[in-house]
């Protein structure tokens, strides 16, 4: 019953991430065609772009959300084929509190930035 | 609990489709490229957290990162994106079993009607919209690097 519900949260979190992704790649590697949410200058990685979008309540929610969607999505994902190769039992429980440690070590750090640029530059 | 069969090909049980379809290997791809995006994403955190260091800091990361070899990667990313996440939406699609024009799941029986009738066609629209995608976004690459 729990391995359904991880499992049911890692395809939530692929769909969320399809939208959320999306619109960071559209705005990233899109750039010249679309030139979406390019408010300062010509460089989509400006510095001056890059706060200009990072000091947006929006975007600060959307990075936030992004990075634990796609921690737990990339995390869930490797963790299923680590467990595919039928190791012993102890191996299990490692792996899986080893991925909980780093996905919220991860989590803390990518939240963290766009949590502080916007109390620093905001 | 699942019941855990064990995997006596090991790695090596991913990489073989021998008599299996288009969709094994688009399996694969979806493993290889979901690899090659957590690597990425997991440097990326740091990366970007340094803006909250100041513009100096930042644009040195961007300097260092300046480089033919890891443009071509961020290209890699975005394309590896954009094979996982259409896949992955199909596979949503066919693993939910929306009664859209897909059919549910059901038993693997010859002539795997519910595969070849309903779930390929979305399988090559979803890889169609892929392609589109992945030469929209080589087209901006060019554009902004001037190969």
């Amino acid at each position: 019953m729990r391995e359904t519900k991880y499992w049911f949260w890692h395809i939530v979190c692929g769909f969320v991430m399809l939208f959320l992704l999306g619109l960071h790649m559209i705005i990233m590697h899109l750039d010249e065609i679309l030139g979406v949410f390019k408010f300062a200058g010509e460089r989509v990685l400006a510095f001056e772009n890059v706060a200009s979008r990072s000091k947006m309540i929006g975007f600060a929610c959307i990075y936030v959300l992004l990075v634990g969607a796609a921690l737990y999505h990339g995390l869930y994902g490797l963790r299923s084929m680590l467990l595919e190769l039928s190791m012993i039992k102890p191996l299990h429980r490692l792996i899986n509190i080893g991925f909980w440690i780093l996905g919220v070590i991860l989590f803390i750090v990518g939240a963290a930035g766009s949590i502080i640029f916007i109390i620093r530059f905001g | 609990m699942f019941k855990r069969y064990k995997n006596y090909l090991g790695i090596a049980g991913w990489g073989v489709g021998r008599r299996w379809g288009i969709e094994r290997y688009l399996y694969i791809l979806h493993r290889i490229t979901g690899l090659g995006i957590l690597s990425y994403f997991l440097l990326h955190i740091f990366v970007t957290t340094s803006r909250i260091f100041g513009e100096e800091v930042w644009e040195f990361m961007m300097r260092s990162v300046d480089k033919p070899i890891f443009k071509i990667g961020e290209f890699m990313v975005f394309l590896a994106f954009c094979f996982h996440g259409l896949n992955g939406l199909r596979l949503i699609f066919i693993e939910l079993g929306f009664k859209l024009a897909i059919g549910e799941a059901e038993e693997p029986v010859y002539p795997y009607k519910t595969s070849l009738n309903k779930q390929r066609p979305l399988l090559f629209v979803c890889m169609v919209i892929c392609i589109v995608l992945v030469i929209l976004g080589g087209i901006n690459f060019i554009r902004v690097f001037h190969f």
